[in-house]
């Protein structure tokens, strides 16, 4: 592909990364906020931000902060909240053959839920190409750090961000993605055994196991849902 | 600015954590041959692993919470929200005239 037409890929994945980046500001500044609260410094936050890049388990991991924090519980937390990107980086890996060699690894390294889901969407709209993955996943990449340092350095200035409703953004996102990828009625099932696996998962283990068991149920119902036509060739 | 040797060790343990994650499905698909019925699971984990992301908000957090998201999937269904506004640029000009202006590779 041509410099242009890579140029045009990076700013179509900058475009539809965009209204998550402006989302992502706020929940990045309360990170870092909160990362200081907790008692990290700003450097440290700032690390696990560039380091560990996963909004969910630097949540969980500043639930479970303690002094001096335990690696083993927090990594073994962290494992179980991002367990989910072995699935994500599993089905977008052979969307992604525009990546040569180590580089589809590297691009593997700034997987998130965010750039992922926009990737994924762009796969049934048309072609996913190495340009529109970098621009979504590093523009991602770029916000989140720059907003933990923002809220590190705000410190606890910024008070609780629940009560104006921006952490409905992602949700309200996801499920908007989510109907996307409707394809009839298999689909109402695969959406029903991973909603009622991750709810009783939710309320009876503590935890982030909840949705590798809804993710898990979903996949059983469309391997083993229609035996005639998983015996088909894909 | 400090640096916690054991602050620093728990912040390594959770990026080879998430690693790990990151770089194991890709592994997986590119050091084992896929079953059909395997490629017909993976085929669904777009919606299976965002789905069981937003249950406990859309069913466990409270009657606003729930409301709110069935409003947004309303929506979503009605209006074909983020996505198609944010790809429609790049879909008209696949299905017409881009061509020209962005050669195949």
């Amino acid at each position: 592909m041509s410099i242009s037409g890579k140029g045009a890929e990076f700013s179509a994945g900058l475009r539809v990364a965009a209204p998550l980046l402006v989302a992502m500001v706020p929940i990045g500044v309360v990170f870092g906020a909160v990362a200081i609260g907790k008692g990290l410094s700003p450097l440290e936050a700032s690390l696990m931000s560039l380091l560990v890049f996963a909004g969910g388990s630097q949540f969980v991991a500043m639930d479970l902060w303690t002094h001096p924090a335990s690696w083993s519980a927090l990594g073994f937390a962290a494992l179980l909240v991002n367990l989910r990107h072995v699935l994500m980086s599993a089905s977008i890996a052979g969307k992604l053959d525009d990546f040569r060699g180590w580089r589809k690894y590297a691009a593997m390294l700034v997987l998130t839920d965010e750039s992922w889901a926009l990737s994924e969407f762009r796969v049934i709209a048309g072609r996913l190409t190495a340009g529109f993955f970098t621009g979504a996943a590093l523009s991602i990449y770029l916000v989140w750090n720059l907003a933990t340092l923002a809220g590190a350095l705000l410190g606890s200035v910024v008070g609780d961000m629940s009560v104006i409703g921006l952490d409905f953004a992602f949700p309200a996102v996801f499920i908007v993605l989510l109907m996307g990828f409707w394809k009839g009625r298999e689909t109402g099932f695969v959406l029903l055994a991973s909603a009622a696996a991750a709810c009783l998962t939710h309320a009876l283990v503590p935890g982030a196991w909840y949705i590798a068991a809804g993710a898990l149920a979903g996949l059983a119902v469309a391997a083993f849902g229609h035996e005639e036509q998983a015996e088909q060739p894909a | 600015m400090t640096l916690d040797p054991n602050t620093l060790l728990t912040i390594l343990a959770m990026m080879a954590a998430t690693v790990a994650t990151r770089l194991g499905g890709l592994l997986l698909v590119t050091h084992f041959t896929l079953t059909p019925r395997l490629k017909k699971a993976l085929g669904v984990v777009p919606p299976a692993v965002l789905m069981a992301v937003v249950t406990p908000t859309a069913l466990a957090s409270g009657p606003a919470e729930t409301t709110a998201c069935a409003i947004t999937a309303i929506a979503a269904l009605r209006f074909s929200l983020l996505p198609a506004a944010a790809l429609r640029p790049w879909r008209c000009c696949a299905e017409s005239d881009c061509k020209k202006i962005l050669p195949k590779s």
